[in-house]
């Protein structure tokens, strides 16, 4: 098909320019895929999404077909683009934060963590113990929550219905268990910048702890059901691969480079928190394909919950957030009982934290998806005059644009499903 | 530890490229340094090659909104071998932003130069698939520059329309 073709077929009723360049580019792509020719000779350009249920959200794929076979496929991203960045600029840094609960929406807490430890590692903020130690267990119970969904929408994309509901009720349980903990089920924002929002209750404790001793009996239970599933490994196996060499190139990072056997965890990498007290593993695999995504995941759930057990015995009593009213929200004992607490809260909500002026630094932590990085530029005021958001899901999405080449078009949902994508943070 | 092999190969890109390396800044243990966009491409192909920054983390782009040198490109690489974090800058100007694409040192720098023209409009040489990655191509601005409102542009985009009776 020349390009002729495209242009005069193509019958759009909007964003005309963007469809062309976007069908175009799908032409100009370089293909390595080598297949036989279809005996029917079908070659078709099919387009899947932005509105399709097994896309998780509003990811658009463009194919061209042999017969069932991907030959080449584009991706379009952006249908969710808000421009957070942009807002940020306009935000005092702790205003901003509640817009990151809405970036990677199925683990809100890590990306609270990602961008409060940023703003603390800018501005020279020394969190206390125990918040660094609560926002550990939060975060590890998001990761929990993160790889839940995963788990049941891959495995419903893969065929099996009655799984998703199981994992579903366990992250029904989670909810509750932030609820008690941070004071909202979904998008908690419990983190705040130099501290944490509000301590651990009794009930909250209990809750944590039920849900650690009770989650290895379930994930037991799953890797019996699909460890050993004929249907489950015949459908992941060899599905979806990609060489080391190839993740390493297109920067892909979590559960996704890990299972090429890249043992590439920023937990590890360049610790932050308490990380570097604890004791856990990073899982790898060597195959790269679906199914070892699938281990990778499942392991790294285990390791949560170790982590979990580790900050639970090693957390001692102490201050929840730094008490220097220049860097953190004062509590608010102070600010109903004294003028000096109220002013300083007005403050803080007012100007907020203020970096050194014309100063930039980088800061990652290891969100469920990969590494979630941010990149301030700091004027000196209590707003950012840069922040640039490094997520994964943008870097993963790279990859399954190289990963999709050569597979069969029902296998689509499968790696999809695999690959983990969160269109709100990959389209910011 | 890390933070003297930082400063080694710093100490090894301001040797090797002398008068092109214009300074360094550091701040909270990031070292970051700059050069002159006319050598950016030989200094991260040196990088991947003589100390094995194999994997390139981001590209952050910034609107520094001065007279000269407008824009920065900021590079951030890994090496997993001696897990290290590095960065590179530097700098184009307002009028004509070129800067040479990094796609042929690692692939994955493709949708991150894509991002950097879509908000800024910096413009990539020699990239592979110039496109806008976020916005459509129909949209003629570039709204992370600091003079793009924050409210946007009415009428820029073109929306579906919203009532499907209506042809």
């Amino acid at each position: 098909m020349s390009s002729e073709d495209i242009s005069t077929k193509l019958k759009t009723k909007f964003q005309h320019e963007h469809q062309l360049a976007y069908y175009k580019s799908l032409e100009n792509k370089h293909t390595t895929v080598e297949f036989d020719d279809d005996p029917l000779s079908t070659r078709m350009i099919l387009n899947m999404g932005p509105q399709h249920p097994a896309t998780h959200g509003v990811l658009r794929v463009l194919t061209e077909l042999n017969g069932e076979r991907i030959i080449r496929n584009k991706l379009d991203i952006g249908y969710l683009h808000r421009g957070v960045e942009k807002i940020a600029e306009n935000k005092t840094y702790q205003e901003f934060m509640p817009y990151t609960d809405r970036m990677d929406y199925l683990s809100p807490y890590s990306n609270n963590v990602a961008l409060c430890t940023a703003v603390e590692k800018i501005a020279g903020i020394e969190v206390p113990d125990r918040a660094q130690y609560i926002r550990m267990i939060g975060c590890e119970l998001a990761r929990i929550s993160s790889h839940l969904l995963w788990l049941g929408t891959m495995v419903m994309d893969a065929g099996a219905i009655s799984f998703f509901i199981w994992t579903f009720r366990e992250r029904e349980r989670l909810y509750d268990v932030f609820d008690e903990f941070a004071g909202h089920r979904f998008t908690v924002s419990h983190s705040r910048i130099g501290g944490v929002a509000s301590d651990l209750t009794p009930a909250a404790l209990e809750k944590i702890r039920a849900f650690v001793s009770e989650f290895p009996n379930e994930i037991r239970d799953w890797k019996k059901l699909l460890n050993r599933n004929r249907i489950f490994i015949d459908r992941n196996k060899d599905v979806g691969s990609i060489t080391y060499e190839e993740a390493i190139a297109l920067g892909m990072s979590g559960a996704n480079i890990r299972a090429t056997g890249i043992a590439y965890d920023i937990r590890k990498f360049e610790p932050y928190l308490k990380y570097d007290e604890m004791d856990f593993e990073v899982p790898t695999r060597l195959e790269g394909d679906n199914l070892a995504r699938y281990f990778v995941r499942m392991e790294e759930m285990s390791e949560s919950i170790k982590i979990i057990e580790q900050c639970l015995a090693k957390m001692e009593k102490g201050p929840i957030r730094v008490d220097d009213a220049k860097k953190a929200y004062p509590s608010k004992d102070e600010v109903y009982y004294s003028m000096e607490g109220l002013i300083h809260d007005f403050m803080m909500t007012d100007t907020g934290v203020c970096p050194p002026p014309g100063v930039e630094s980088y800061h990652a932590v290891e969100a469920p998806k990969g590494e979630l990085g941010y990149y301030i530029q700091s004027d000196g005021t209590g707003h950012p005059w840069r922040l640039k958001v490094n997520s994964p899901s943008f870097s993963n999405l790279q990859g399954l644009e190289v990963i999709l080449d050569g597979q069969m078009l029902a296998d689509t949902v499968v790696v999809i499903g695999g690959i983990d994508p969160v269109m709100g943070e990959a389209d910011k | 530890m890390a933070k003297e092999q930082i400063l080694k190969i710093s100490e090894a890109v301001a040797a090797k490229f002398g008068d092109q390396v214009l300074g360094t800044q550091e701040h909270a243990g990031d070292l970051i340094v700059l050069v002159d966009r006319s050598v950016i491409h030989d200094v991260l192909k040196y990088l991947k090659t003589e100390h094995h920054f194999i994997y390139l983390s981001d590209i952050v782009a910034a609107d520094r909104f001065t007279e000269e040198d407008r824009f920065e490109v900021i590079y951030n690489l890994i090496s997993l071998r001696d897990q290290l974090r590095f960065f590179v800058k530097t700098r184009c100007p307002e009028i004509d932003p070129k800067l040479p694409t990094v796609t042929d040192i690692w692939h994955g720098a493709n949708w991150n130069e894509r991002e950097a023209y879509d908000m800024f409009g910096i413009e990539f040489e020699n990239h592979p698939d110039p496109r806008r990655i976020f916005l459509p191509e129909d949209f003629k601005y570039h709204p992370l520059r600091k003079e793009f409102p924050l409210i946007g542009v009415p009428g820029s985009l073109e929306l579906p329309n919203t009532n499907p009776d209506i042809e």
